[in-house]
């Protein structure tokens, strides 16, 4: 896969405020890449300096082999699909969609053609003449994503474009958008809060925290194997207990031994084991690892998230089975479910 | 029932106070003599008056001319200043906002002496270019305060949003931030227009030279037995016209309000 786009040493501060810290990144063609963080981690600003509508402090940023660091935003193939959609209230749907191809001077028939082929792929068909206020939010969107599209960018940038709408209509979206990234063959840049959002959606997630890149992986990376607490807690929820590498696949924590599939840390290594609610089994109590006490417990629809108590600690367990308050709780775990973490050296000490 | 006609009655009064000088100015404008206590009979003659008193003529052409040029300056540079102001740090905005509403506040006698004091002090030739430049001044507040709402209600990424697809930074502001806040532009040049043209305090601290304007050219004649009453049939011709502007703007909104705005 070709590189798209490098992003060399970008610093980039507000007042003192450091947003992104000598960050690095690389973009492939036709990837759909999510930045993924809490809020003021730094994933719009990185996408507006992509975008070129925030200036960096020093670094660089490449495009298709150039740097255009220096470049205004109306000198990019790049365009974006903003959080607010900012469409503009006083045009109507097409010319909404035409302004982009009239500032480039594109001539009527073309620009019509293009403005009716945009608005097909985002299933608003026979919608050019209506206003920007008579469409609903969803609606809005989808003309957003058209206007910006129809200028055939090599990337587009999207600025958590869900945001605003309802959860049916957010599921929605995120498959539409999918598709639509699969039909155009081109780099979507899609920044989000909503870990879940980021998982179904990308074939790369770049988690981010407090201006740095946490981890950068597939969603099954990312989720199976989160390379520190940040991530673990940010993408889906996480047990995370202290324990220590025995060697041969061995970890112990909660004092007992279980077998493990990691490898690469020391004899005697201090580490922090992470299990997903979901990786529980309840197990009949001479069969089980871990015994904790039940001590709360929240229908979720689809499962049980009971909270356990075991040796003072609360654990997270997602269950099918209901189980009582107060019940004592047999527990056990597969080896491959059992994922270690590196602690980090501060913390050691 | 004593209430409701008490409330009636007060509303015939007041309205009466309103239009009673407007209806007598209107009736003067067509009586035959030239004194006000006095009606015999009549006439138009004032109405062609307006155009051969050579120095009331003049003196509504100022005003027009005066008018016309300081709201299209103020209207201007007003655009600036709002789009500044509000691209302007939040903790700072309470302080500029307070800067730029004091002219309207104050007093236009102080606003008018102390215009006249600066001047004095800068050297200028009182007449049509020290009125000009005053007028302007007092002007611009109101553009600044018309125009400013209207940008908070612009989307924020509205201008990002142009330079994306392509605009240049004054394309930006042409095609897409002109016309966003468009009618706060235009509610702004009318209130200037207004505020310029029946101004009557400031001008007449900031005016010299024989320059003067209707309102100042009324107040220099108004004891002499001489008085014009063309100036009376100028004043009707601007109440019949405003009247006609509004009833049209009120017919205008009127069918499925269209025109009013949303908010």
């Amino acid at each position: 896969m070709k590189k798209l786009i490098e992003l060399h040493h970008i610093n980039k501060s507000f007042d003192d405020q450091v947003i992104l810290d000598d960050f690095n990144l690389y973009i492939n063609e036709n990837e759909f890449i999510t930045l993924v963080g809490p809020s003021g981690c730094g994933k719009t600003t990185l996408l507006r300096i992509i975008g070129g509508l925030e200036s960096v402090d020093e670094g660089q940023v490449i495009f298709d082999g150039k740097d255009i660091t220096k470049l205004e935003p109306n000198e990019r193939t790049i365009n974006t699909v903003f959080q607010k959609y900012a469409l503009f209230p006083h045009l109507n749907v097409y010319e909404n969609i035409a302004f982009g191809l009239r500032l480039k001077k594109v001539n009527e028939k073309e620009i019509e053609e293009l403005v009716k082929w945009s608005l097909k792929l985002v299933n608003l068909n026979n919608y050019e003449d209506r206003k920007i206020d008579s469409l609903s939010g969803g609606q809005q969107q989808r003309v957003a994503i058209a206007r910006a599209i129809v200028n055939k960018p090599k990337v587009l940038l999207l600025d958590e474009p869900l945001g605003a709408l309802d959860l049916k209509l957010r599921q929605n979206m995120q498959y539409e958008l999918k598709e639509l990234q699969k039909k155009l063959h081109i780099t979507f840049i899609f920044v989000t809060h909503d870990q879940e959002e980021a998982l179904s959606m990308s074939d790369t997630v770049v988690v981010m925290n407090s201006g740095l890149i946490q981890q950068i992986g597939t969603p099954e990376d990312i989720y199976n194997e989160p390379k520190n607490r940040f991530v673990a807690n940010f993408i889906g929820e996480s047990n995370i207990i202290r324990g220590k590498y025995l060697g041969d696949k061995l970890v112990e924590f909660e004092n007992v031994v279980f077998e493990c599939v990691d490898t690469n840390f020391e004899k005697d290594e201090i580490c922090d084991v992470v299990i997903r609610p979901e990786d529980f089994d309840v197990v009949s109590l001479d069969k089980a690892k871990l015994i904790g006490i039940v001590t709360d417990k929240v229908f979720k629809g689809v499962h049980y998230e009971l909270c356990v108590d075991i040796n003072g600690k609360e654990y997270i367990v997602h269950t099918y089975e209901e189980a009582e308050i107060n019940s004592q709780l047999g527990l056990a775990i597969d080896p491959f479910e059992i994922h270690l973490m590196k602690v980090p050296q501060i913390e050691k000490a | 029932m004593i209430k409701k006609f008490l409330t009636t009655l007060i509303l015939i009064i007041g309205i009466l106070l309103l239009y009673i000088p407007i209806l007598i100015i209107m009736l003067l404008s067509f009586n035959n003599s030239q004194r006000p206590y006095e009606f015999n009979g009549l006439t138009f003659k004032w109405y062609t008056q307006i155009f051969s008193d050579n120095s009331l003529f003049s003196a509504i052409i100022n005003s027009w001319s005066i008018a016309i040029c300081a709201t299209i300056i103020a209207t201007i540079l007003g655009i600036f200043i709002a789009l500044a102001i509000n691209r302007m740090k939040q903790k700072y905005k309470p302080f500029v906002m307070f800067l730029n509403n004091m002219p309207i506040l104050n007093a236009d006698i102080v606003t008018g002496v102390s215009l006249m004091i600066i001047f004095t002090l800068l050297g200028f030739t009182f007449g049509r270019f020290t009125m000009l430049l005053a007028h302007i001044f007092f002007c611009i507040p109101f553009v600044v305060l018309s125009i400013l709402p209207r940008l908070k209600q612009l989307d924020n990424n509205a201008y990002d949003a142009a330079r994306d697809l392509g605009c240049t930074h004054m394309q930006a502001i042409r095609k897409v931030i002109i016309p966003g806040i468009k009618i706060g532009i235009l509610t702004g040049a009318l209130i200037a227009f207004t505020m310029s043209i029946d101004d009557f305090i400031i001008s007449y601290y900031t005016t010299g030279e024989g320059f003067s304007n209707f309102s100042t050219w009324i107040y220099s004649r108004l004891n002499r037995r001489t008085f014009n009453p063309a100036a009376y049939a100028y004043n009707s011709i601007i109440t019949i016209g405003s009247l006609l502007i509004l009833i049209y703007i009120n017919i205008g909104i009127r069918p499925g309000g269209k025109k009013i705005e949303k908010n």
